[in-house]
């Protein structure tokens, strides 16, 4: 295994958007190669020797490169983007569209991540110690496919619309997640396991969600079905119960909601609705 | 002075009855001569093709519901960005392209005027903030009035003086070019959350029909002499069976006869022209409606060509567009309601796998195959609702080669191809009918005599593809043909070089062409009494604040006519 360590070599203060930090990039090139590839600094074209001190080792295959970097890079746009394989390690805050259409190989990040992460995902594993922005795992705007598979961590919270038009994967969140997770979604399963906003899974046609903490209110195209007494991520199995909706009515969906009995004494009044 | 000669080009210029001879054109001030002087900067396009500028009759490219579109696809601009180079600016939109961007992907393919057919009345402004904006051609727009209060009271009145007056008004106020009737008496039913689907049905309200509105402001056009024909999209857009209704519209208005052209201009016939019942056995409606072109004068198609790509369909009629949208299942916007017509706007995609889709594409190259005169069918994808207009080229390979339709014939839905009457045509459109289709007919139609020819006094607007008539068969290099009109060679705006190599490397203003009809000031007095006391009730505007100063628009290009009234 070897390292190739990125360290900014000031503080951004204009949006970098830079693909090129990405193991598939850097693989088998030179050190001197990789200085003076050209990136965005806002409008103007930069080399990226200028804005990072890069060293260490480049692994020769795709499969033993790990890039590092060490430092704040909250203003890197895209870094990752398209990767297949290989690691990437951020010891600190990742800027906005980490990991974009993603195909492969890991990311992990120290700090905070920005919104977008992991936007139009095929694969492969990211996890984030802080929070992450919103609409993570979905859809670039006005797009309808979201995340077609991979894991997503984060072990903080989460902002918005995360999954956005999900198709397939996982998204595991530790913390809380505010408005519309899981919004348009098609497939797949997002785990919340601390509180949410509400609008859990608005208009979404299938997957599953499910939320260990207080869901926040179930929109009212939903419909209640059962208690269950467990969930299921994978082939890890959630203890319950759960109170289990379905929907969305107004979409013709067939998705899952699943809210644990014990942080939603809101939803009490529907285990009136279960026959006898 | 500045002086241009454009030498041993094979000149295509139908008006002038001119087809692939050799010669030169010369240019002076903008405008086509006989002769220039020896001083003159020479280009020399030997072994290439000339045509004048291509003039496009219908294609939504400002206004109100483009805009509606831009903001309600973000991913159509994520899909098509287009850099600045040193003469242009950035851009994007491959279904709805950013308003200057517009204007350089027409001179690109070599077209130079462009009409948007249909600007709510209200929100006209609006459009000629977005016309005065894009580059290089010069534009115009058709206002909607088939829906409009004061037209249907009118109608029902019988006062049809009257009524002229009022489109008379009504098109110098808005800076409008022809009569555009979308769905007529159909709008207003939108409102009420109903549709009409047949010329004889009664408007809520109003206790008009369709046919009383189209026969009436077919009238009036006649009336006022105005350039272009009415320009009508008739009632029951895209449904099943529709292509009746279509001939009843058409056919409503036999007895009106124009001097200078036909009376009436349906628009997107494919769209208008299906046969069946429902949508499983929808059926191609364009012999019939061919049949019916090719025995009257009174009428003109263009074609409304479905290319299979994502598009956006947009246009005012409200109703067909929440039908369509129940079809889909994507993204739906309502707009306009509140002036006085309405608007719909939906993003899809065609495919050809799909039987309702391959079925359109067959309609409308049966309509320019089956219609003998190329001066009575133009070529339209209807911008952005059967594809974008950068499809164009791709059409007119369809168009000269009978292998390229039968290349897209082996891929289309198995059901639609056995039902199509197109495997059968062998027609091959030569390089002179389309020249005819794309700038020659339109120009006449729009009653535009300074476009579409390369004759003295006329603008030079000029478009010039790499393509050699004389060495290539257009049947057997429909490849090089598409190529050719994909990127002009040049581009002549004005008598300048605007696009070289399928590059734009000049940005000019365009002029923006409207229509002012004359009438007597008695009428015109009733008229104005009548209006004001409806604008102080019904509009949100005074009146006086209503018309469209001329100096709003950056180069203004005043068409008068005199009204027989």
């Amino acid at each position: 295994m070897t390292d190739l360590v990125f360290t900014p070599t000031r503080q951004f203060r204009i949006p970098v958007t830079a693909e090129c930090i990405s193991p598939d990039f850097v693989a088998g090139k030179s050190l001197r190669e990789i200085e003076l590839t050209q990136v965005w600094e806002g409008n103007r074209r930069i080399k990226l020797g200028s804005l990072f001190k890069v060293q260490g080792e480049i692994g020769r295959t795709l499969d033993d490169c790990t890039v590092k970097i060490t430092g704040n890079v909250s203003a890197v746009r895209r870094i990752g983007f398209e990767m297949t394989g290989g690691s990437i390690q951020i010891d600190g805050d990742a800027g906005m569209y980490l990991g974009e259409r993603m195909q492969g190989g890991s990311i992990t990040v120290t700090g905070n991540a920005g919104s977008w992460l992991a936007t139009q995902m095929r694969n492969g594993q990211i996890e984030v110690q802080g929070d992450a922005g919103d609409a993570i795992g979905g859809s670039a705007r006005g797009g309808t496919k979201g995340m077609r598979g991979g894991t997503i961590t984060i072990h903080g919270n989460c902002g918005t619309e995360t999954g956005a038009w999900m198709q397939s994967g996982t998204i595991r969140i530790k913390g809380n997640c505010d408005l519309y997770a899981g919004i348009h979604m098609k497939n797949g399963t997002i785990m919340i396991e601390r509180n949410c906003a509400g609008r859990v899974g608005a208009q979404m046609t299938g997957g599953k969600i499910i939320v260990l903490g207080n869901v926040g209110g179930v929109l009212p195209s939903f419909q209640f079905e059962e208690i269950r007494a467990k969930a299921k991520v994978g082939d890890e199995k959630i203890p319950g119960p759960f109170y289990f909706f379905s929907g969305d009515v107004n979409e013709e969906g067939k998705g899952q909601v699943l809210a644990r009995v014990t942080d939603n004494s809101d939803l009490k009044w529907n285990e009136r609705l279960i026959e006898r | 002075m500045a002086e241009l000669l454009i030498r041993n080009g094979y000149v295509f210029d139908p008006l002038n009855g001119i087809e692939g001879e050799r010669m030169d054109i010369s240019i002076r001030d903008g405008k086509i001569v006989e002769k220039v002087s020896r001083k003159a900067r020479v280009l020399d396009v030997s072994g290439m093709t000339v045509m004048p500028g291509g003039v496009d009759i219908h294609s939504h490219i400002a206004g109100s519901k483009a805009n509606c579109a831009r903001m309600m696809r973000p991913e159509d601009h994520w899909r098509d960005p287009e850099p600045k180079t040193k003469y242009t600016r950035s851009g994007v939109g491959h279904t709805i392209p950013s308003v200057f961007t517009t204007g350089y992907r027409y001179a690109r393919m070599g077209y130079t005027t462009v009409f948007e057919p249909a600007t709510p009345p209200l929100k006209t402004r609006h459009t000629h903030e977005e016309l005065n904006d894009i580059p290089i051609i010069d534009k115009g727009c058709f206002p909607l009035l088939g829906n409009n209060w004061f037209v249907m009271e009118y109608v029902k009145q019988g006062r049809i003086d009257e009524l002229a007056a009022y489109v008379a008004w009504m098109l110098e106020a808005t800076k409008g070019y022809a009569i555009k009737i979308v769905n007529p008496g159909g709008i207003e039913a939108w409102r009420w959350g109903r549709n009409l689907r047949h010329l004889d049905d009664k408007v809520p309200n109003f206790d008009v029909t369709p046919r009383e509105i189209v026969r009436a402001l077919c009238q009036v056009n006649k009336i006022l002499n105005l350039p272009h024909a009415v320009h009508i999209h008739p009632n029951g857009l895209s449904e099943p069976g529709n292509y009746q209704t279509t001939l009843d519209t058409m056919d409503c208005v036999h007895d009106i006869q124009r001097e200078s052209g036909p009376t009436m201009h349906v628009t997107h016939a494919q769209f208008t022209g299906r046969k069946g019942w429902s949508w499983a056995d929808v059926r191609s409606g364009a012999p019939e409606i061919a049949d019916y072109v090719n025995t009257h004068d009174h009428v003109s198609i263009d074609m409304g060509q479905l290319v299979f790509t994502n598009v956006t369909w947009m246009t005012a009629d409200g109703p067909a567009m929440f039908a369509l949208f129940k079809f889909s299942k994507t993204k739906w916007f309502n707009a306009d309601v509140e002036s006085e017509t309405g608007a719909g706007v939906v993003s899809a995609t065609y495919k050809k796998s799909n039987y309702v889709n391959a079925i359109q594409w067959g309609i409308a190259l049966e309509l320019a195959l089956l219609v003998k005169d190329p001066w009575k069918i133009y070529l339209t994808t209807d911008h952005p609702n059967g594809g974008p207009f950068t499809a164009y080229p791709r059409v007119i390979s369809w168009l000269v080669s009978r292998e390229a339709r039968q290349r897209v014939i082996d891929k289309i839905n198995k059901t639609a191809r056995r039902r199509l009457d197109l495997p059968g045509i062998d027609r091959e459109y030569s390089l002179h009918e389309i020249a005819t289709i794309t700038r020659a007919a339109t120009a006449k139609s729009l009653g535009l005599g300074c476009k579409g020819q390369l004759g003295a006094g006329a603008d030079a607007d000029i478009a010039i593809y790499s393509i050699e008539p004389r060495k290539i068969d257009p049947a057997k290099d429909y490849k090089a043909v598409r190529k050719a009109f994909a990127s002009a060679a040049f581009t002549v705006k004005d008598g300048r070089i605007v696009v070289k190599n399928g590059e734009v490397v000049r940005s000019v203003q365009g002029r923006t062409f409207w229509t002012k009809p004359e009438v007597s000031e008695g009428i015109m007095k009733t008229v104005t009494s009548d209006l004001e006391r409806k604008f102080d009730d019904y509009y949100t505007v005074r009146m006086a604040n209503y018309p469209i100063e001329e100096r709003y628009l950056t180069s203004s290009q005043a068409i008068t006519t005199r009204g027989d009234v």
